[in-house]
């Protein structure tokens, strides 16, 4: 039966080819942009790391003076100072800890003709790269012992390895970082968590290419690497020595495996803070502890525009849609004469429900496929965008398998008033009137 | 035009009525907000600035010794000044657009500190000599600085230079002393101070505001001798020897110092870099417009047509009876006016209700009343536009047709 209800379809689908065209084209448009801008939408609120974010948490306190202060409303800095940092670091109340800033290292290509130039670059301290699962092809991180000898050491991303060594094992050489020797003691696989959640507040681009070289923060910040962003809160005269100024400059993360640790890690950081007010260096007690994902919408890293983009292409999907309906529609009220001839010779309503149906579904299948090719341009291009998450922009199985859920559903839905007004014809009128 | 037999008609096709007024209502929303959209970062990209942009390079040179930078800067600038067309030659720590931005917080009163809420957030320029001429500015009242006032004025890793002299733009002038000159008047930001001796011409921030346009100008310019942060070459020629001029200043630069990064632009480029996301926005937007009308439009096409089809017979006898042709050509386009102002009543109360709750959601403007009229109009265009194809045919129905059976 559905083979010759398709047949009954293909035949009335080309009876009328422009309408048909008109109909196929117009709901893969509609397909084709709202396929583009979620697959867009779906890189950039991805999960950086699916198989930890739930374990990984930010912390933050606040050193800002009373004025302006609303408890329990006003947020804390989205940074944090370095004699902050590092009291929570040492007092190692967390599995894992780390404090992060981002710094621009200038590379020496060792090549007599090339010229220097500047990588993204995070001085950070050893428990970083197992804090956030960063997978090493060579060697391995430093340790804390490295961090307070101020070791002159490095890792570096798989990206700088193949440039500057061709891919080998580069552990144990040096590279020549702001005109200093490091020696490389690791080399990380491909890692570039997307969005780089780590960098968001730090002055960092939010997508895009992962960082090329980690080195330990005490040996950055003893050769005066300087970091991305820096915020004070209260008057200063010396940027040099940002260890003790008043200033905000390094992002801290914390791992914390299940809900008491969250709790202990909440209560201990609460406690700090009201510790630091006795002692007259806060003056506010206010604090934020958040897991990765909530950090992330909080910072709202997804720029406002993709989200736009996305609304706007499902506003022109919804106008396809009913721009479909209208035409299936016009299409089945002249087509009562034949319904009517149909439902005389045996046809019941359910039958002729389900060939509209199915002449619906050919056109949701057609506009899907074409709709799927618009949305490969679509996303060619994006990826030719200047946005810094232009090339991540592909499609993928699952987004692949939604386009054809999407044109199905969307056809479906555009075939159901037609579908129902066929079905409900009277068949006698029709035959009269002839 | 009698528009009761109108109306009669489209009572007893409501289901199709209802969706060409709804699809033109969507369409209308969709327009009138994404047009705002448009205008507003078109206006951000128009955003003007006192700078003489068309013969403006820069070139940045990072990575060198800072101990060694007075008397870098000062070779750097000779052998820049060499250059055949350079007709003015500067060293700054930023320039408008590039994103690096050097914030600070200053009041009008001597116990003002950086921390205090009711200061002003200012952009710090950085200026060598000669700023003024390299960057192109217009002096609006007082004075550009003396050559003594660069003299042993550095920042030194401090957070704002030893000077005790700045210029400020307009709308900073404005914003501080409203109604007033700023000239004479003081900065303060304890424990510095710095007296106002020159206002120029409203000039960009390295990084725009917005949600406020005339934020975008709160800059102060001091003036610094060498300093480790003064590593932007400016260099100004005529646009036609422009791109001459970054090719030869990059060389320069690089062969006196091949351990630093040097890297040239045009202020064209910068100005391009820095808006690149906000166009590419813009041209996504027009697309979809285009598009969504084109739809919309052909949707009308198609659905008249079909009208038009279903009614041969009747149109036959209204010819047969006396109707002219423009009676049948009058009577489409009346009933198309009638779907499209139904549709853009509809349309601009959910253009309003998605402007509401973008304003809620996304920190958007209120859009301007004058948007919604301008939305109507549109569709009220493309609807007489798309339904004259089918009521021509409709028209050319001949009167015969009354007499044939159907």
């Amino acid at each position: 039966m559905l083979g010759y209800y398709l047949d009954l379809a293909v035949r009335s689908l080309r009876r009328n080819k422009i309408l048909t065209a008109l109909m196929i084209v117009t709901l893969a448009l509609g397909i084709g942009a709202s396929i583009t801008t979620l697959t867009v939408l779906k890189l950039l609120s991805g999960d950086p790391l699916p198989e930890k974010s739930a374990n990984l948490f930010y912390a933050r306190v606040d050193p800002n003076p009373l004025e302006g202060y609303v408890p329990g409303q006003t947020k804390p800095d989205s940074i944090m100072s370095y004699t902050d940092a590092m009291n929570l670091m040492h007092a190692h109340r967390a599995v894992r800890q780390a404090a992060m800033a981002l710094i621009d290292a200038k590379i020496d290509t060792q090549h007599p003709n090339d010229h220097p130039y500047f990588a993204d670059g995070v001085m950070t301290t050893a428990d970083f790269f197992a804090l956030f699962n960063a997978p090493f092809q060579y060697g391995s991180g430093w340790t804390a012992d490295d961090d307070e000898s101020r070791a002159t050491l490095v890792v570096i991303a798989d990206f700088l390895n193949n440039k500057m060594f061709g891919g080998a094992n580069s552990v144990g050489k040096t590279i020549r970082i702001d005109d200093r020797d490091f020696r490389i003691v690791g080399v990380l696989k491909h890692w570039a968590p997307q969005p780089r959640f780590y960098a968001t507040d730090l002055g960092g681009h939010d997508y895009g290419d992962g960082d090329a070289v980690f080195m330990p923060l005490k040996t950055a910040r003893s050769l005066d690497k300087g970091p991305q962003d820096t915020e004070c809160y209260a008057s200063v005269s010396d940027l040099q020595h940002l260890e003790s100024a008043p200033c905000e400059w390094l992002g801290m993360w914390v791992q914390l495996d299940d809900s008491t640790a969250v709790a202990n890690y909440r209560m201990f950081l609460d406690g700090y803070a009201k510790q630091q007010v006795a002692l007259g260096r806060f003056k506010r007690s206010e604090t934020s502890l958040l897991d990765l994902m909530s950090w992330l919408s909080d910072q709202q890293v997804v720029p406002n525009d993709a989200k736009l983009q996305t609304y706007l292409a499902f506003g022109f999907l919804l106008i396809c849609v009913v721009n479909t309906v209208g035409l299936l529609l016009a299409k089945c009220l002249r087509r009562s004469r034949e319904i009517g001839v149909r439902r005389a010779l045996g046809a019941t309503r359910r039958d002729i429900f389900t060939q509209f149906m199915v002449e619906a579904a050919i056109v949701g299948v057609a506009g899907g496929v074409l709709g799927l090719v618009l949305a490969v341009l679509g996303l060619w291009g994006v990826r030719h965008q200047p946005a810094q998450y232009a090339s991540l922009a592909h499609l993928d199985v699952e987004m692949f398998l939604v386009t054809f859920a999407v044109a199905l559903v969307a056809s479906l839905i555009a075939g159901l008033l037609p579908a129902w007004r066929a079905c409900v014809v009277a068949p006698a009128p029709q035959l009269k009137a002839a | 035009m009698e528009i009761r037999p109108i109306v009669s008609s489209l009572k007893k096709h409501r289901i199709p009525t209802l969706l060409i007024v709804l699809q033109i209502a969507l369409a209308c929303a969709v327009l009138c907000n994404a047009v705002f959209m448009i205008s507003g970062r078109v206006k951000q990209m128009r955003l003007s600035n006192a700078m003489d942009e068309q013969g403006l390079v820069s070139v940045s040179l990072q990575g060198t010794d800072p101990k060694l930078i007075g008397s870098d800067t000062q070779r750097n600038l000779a052998a820049l000044r060499s250059i055949a067309g350079v007709q003015a030659v500067s060293v700054v720590h930023t320039l408008p657009l590039t994103n690096n931005n050097w914030g600070w917080s200053f009041g009008i009163t001597p116990d003002s500190s950086v921390t205090d809420q009711k200061n002003t957030n200012v952009t710090l320029y950085f200026v060598g000599q000669d700023f003024q001429s390299a960057m192109g500015l217009q002096l609006r009242e007082g004075r550009y600085f003396n050559d003594s006032e660069y003299v042993d004025n550095a920042i030194n890793n401090a957070a704002l230079p030893n000077t005790h002299v700045v210029i400020i733009t307009d709308a900073l002038s404005k914003q501080l002393w409203p109604g007033q000159s700023a000239l004479g008047k003081t900065l303060y930001s304890k424990p510095n101070y710095y007296t106002v001796v020159g206002v120029v011409a409203d000039v960009l921030r390295p990084r725009l505001w917005t949600s406020n346009e005339s934020k975008s100008y709160y800059n102060a310019f001091f003036p610094v001798g060498a300093d480790d942060v003064m590593r932007n070459y400016v260099l100004r020629s005529t646009p036609a020897d422009r791109d001459r001029v970054l090719q030869q200043a990059v060389e320069k630069l690089q062969a006196t110092s091949p351990q630093a990064v040097v890297k040239g632009a045009t202020f064209q480029s910068i100005r391009d870099k820095y808006y690149a996301d906000t166009n590419s926005m813009v041209w996504i937007l027009v697309l979809v417009c285009a598009v969504m009308l084109a739809v919309t439009a052909f949707g009308i096409v198609g659905l008249t047509s079909f009208w038009v089809g279903q009614r041969r017979r009747q149109i036959g006898i209204r010819r047969a009876v006396g109707a002219t042709r423009a009676d049948i050509l009058n009577y489409f386009r009346t009933e198309n006016f009638l779907l499209s102002s139904a549709g853009v009543v509809l349309g601009m109360v959910m253009a309003y209700g998605v402007n509401l709750y973008l304003m809620k959601q996304y920190e958007l403007d209120r859009m301007p009343w004058y948007y919604l009229p301008f939305g109507a109009l549109a569709l009220w265009l493309i609807g007489q536009v798309a339904v004259s194809g089918p009521a021509m045919r409709a028209a050319a129905v001949p009167p015969v047709v009354a007499t044939q059976p159907t």
